[in-house]
């Protein structure tokens, strides 16, 4: 009897706390949904009726959204391509070559983490000027490329594989490039997926660097887009919340879908 | 390594190479210490595009974006040497005494956000049935973008939004409470909005730190028959504080440069009670082009950043299990 009452307890207080965090979500979703009225409702509207899903139709036509849309996923999946290439490139001698000047480069690119990366940015703005990149999508994703965290991990990945493997794999002639290709690389594809989601709400969530370097609405991700349509539509909100909730569902999905590797990532990331 | 396959195909491989680390097989320490230059070469060549990216968006940036703060820039006339004048300059600065001190309020939001997410992980690492599921729900806000959690956020805490509405149904509040636009009351609102996105990412955090705890240590102490809360404040707490450590000096970290939540919801406002340090760097930098005097700002956070690691460091250090 008792142990059924703290268990009952503890479904109690975790629903209630899941309730603070999930409710604003499906408050969006439902005023997205509505057909009339704003978000200002008293009371508030949670099932709307009639549910329509003419606010997205909406947005996409009315709106550039649909431009913002595919502005995210190229920048997203150009920083992610990139990020996985540099990290499997770099990760690999850093694990399992021995050349001089090894340790000094890895603790560089482990001590950079406590650069104060702020005072990076404007600077940041200016190479972007120098190299006329400033309102290109390039000038988006190049500088968080060489991830740090991606080196690492990569690093780690290289660093367990067994030497028999890599011994077999000369026996049979392999060269150093070979060797990598084909034989390391499928060996490290675990590290390369945990890495790809965590850079994946990392840029498509990206945010105060894309406001800073892009400068026509043409070229804004949903981030500084829906921030700049709000500000413009302020009246629409159904229209901005069908924003919101086209920008967030990606996310949700993939990280629903995804979730241990995600939380693994996360965890990896905070400890590095 | 292009010559050498050969050679290391001679050497049986010892049982214990698995473990070793780019080093081979063993006993070839006189090849070691003189590496063919091709290698040398291919290792570089493997490097070179994370190093290059490195250098030139992070190396080069922080190194003379500091010493930027002693010179005057605009970006289009060339950077003109004006010594520590930007730093007296700020001393007697009005909006950079407003801003360090929203920045430093905004600490607040540690010890309160690092409490619940502890107290979370503590309750979510029950073996409930479903508890995925509700360990999932807190680490929504956490992937969620800043921009739809602001937008979301300044709708809840409009005066006829949903806050107001519950509050005032509960009988909590009698009159709807202005909470974005009372700058008395408008900074610890956009805190609350950090703590509610950042929990989750904390109680992952913690999770991972209850889950390097050796059970034998709990079981022990009940062994001796310590009750579940003397077990926890003496047990669990105490070898859980390598991860505060961790937690606390990133979340402060992230406090002190708050700006993304601010610029979404308030814009600094109203009247400079959300302006913060960050937001005062941004200004100057993107919007009035003082690129020197901005790269000062930026000095003095991280100035401010590095003192406030360094405290928190001291205070907690002790503690924890030895290897870690």
């Amino acid at each position: 009897m008792w142990p059924t009452v703290v268990t009952a307890a503890h479904y109690l207080g975790l629903t209630a706390l899941a309730v603070i965090t999930t409710f604003p979500f499906l408050w969006l979703l439902a005023t997205a949904l509505r057909a009339t009225g704003t978000v200002f409702a008293f009371p508030p509207v949670l099932i709307p009726r009639p549910a329509t899903l003419a606010n997205f139709a909406g947005v996409w036509e009315t709106m550039p959204v649909g431009r913002f849309f595919l502005n995210t996923a190229y920048i997203t999946g150009m920083g992610i391509a990139l990020t996985l290439a540099t990290s499997a490139l770099a990760g690999y001698p850093l694990a399992r070559m021995r050349f001089p000047g090894r340790d000094v480069i890895f603790y560089a690119i482990i001590g950079s983490l406590m650069l104060p990366q702020h005072v990076g940015l404007i600077l940041n703005f200016v190479t972007m000027m120098r190299l006329h990149l400033v309102d290109t999508y390039a000038a988006v994703y190049l500088p968080s490329v060489a991830s740090i965290f991606g080196i690492f991990l990569l690093r780690q990945a290289y660093l367990v594989i067994p030497q028999e493997i890599e011994d077999a794999a000369r026996i049979d002639g392999a060269g150093d490039l070979r060797l990598w290709a084909q034989v390391m690389l499928p060996l490290v594809t675990p590290a390369l997926a945990t890495l790809a989601i965590v850079e994946f709400t990392g840029y498509w969530n990206s945010f105060l660097w894309p406001l800073i370097v892009l400068k026509s609405p043409d070229h804004y991700p949903l981030a500084v887009g829906l921030l700049y349509l709000s500000g413009l539509f302020a009246h629409n909100t159904r229209y901005i919340a069908a924003g919101a909730v086209l920008m967030t569902l990606p996310v949700i999905v993939v990280f629903l879908l995804l979730q241990r590797y995600f939380l693994r990532g996360i965890v990896l990331g905070a400890v590095r | 390594m292009g010559g050498e396959g050969v050679e290391q195909a001679a050497v049986v491989p010892s049982p214990a190479a698995g473990r070793s680390r780019s080093t081979g097989p063993t006993g070839r320490p006189a090849r070691e210490a003189r590496a063919p230059v091709r290698r040398i070469l291919t290792a570089y060549l493997f490097l070179l595009p994370a190093l290059v990216l490195l250098v030139v968006f992070t190396f080069y940036p922080v190194v003379f974006g500091t010493a930027l703060s002693l010179f005057d820039y605009d970006v289009i006339t060339p950077p003109r040497y004006v010594g520590t004048a930007h730093f007296r300059e700020l001393w007697s600065d009005r909006y950079f005494w407003v801003a360090l001190r929203n920045s430093l309020t905004y600490l607040a939001v540690v010890p309160v956000l690092q409490l619940c997410s502890i107290v979370l992980a503590l309750w979510v690492r029950r073996p409930l049935r479903g508890i995925a599921w509700f360990r999932a729900a807190y680490y929504l806000p956490v992937v969620t973008s800043i921009v739809v959690v602001g937008l979301l956020w300044r709708w809840l805490y409009d005066e006829s939004g949903v806050v107001n509405y519950v509050l005032l149904r509960l009988a909590i509040i009698h009159t709807p409470v202005h909470w974005l636009t009372n700058p008395s009351i408008a900074l610890y609102s956009v805190m609350l909005v950090t703590l509610w996105k950042g929990v989750g990412y904390y109680m992952v955090i913690y999770l991972a730190g209850l889950a390097a705890i050796p059970p034998e240590y709990e079981e022990a102490a009940a062994l001796d028959g310590a009750g579940p809360v003397a077990r926890l404040f003496q047990v669990t707490i105490p070898l859980l504080r390598p991860s505060v450590l961790l937690a606390s000096t990133i979340s402060a970290i992230s406090a002190l440069r708050v700006f993304e939540e601010v610029y979404v919801m308030t814009g600094g406002g109203p009247i400079f009670s959300t302006y913060t340090l960050f937001y005062y760097m941004f200004d100057q930098a993107f919007n009035a082009l003082h690129l020197g005097y901005a790269a000062a700002v930026g000095v003095v956070l991280a100035a401010i950043t590095i003192v406030l690691s360094a405290i928190n460091f001291r205070l907690l250090r002790q503690g924890g299990l030895s290897y870690y």
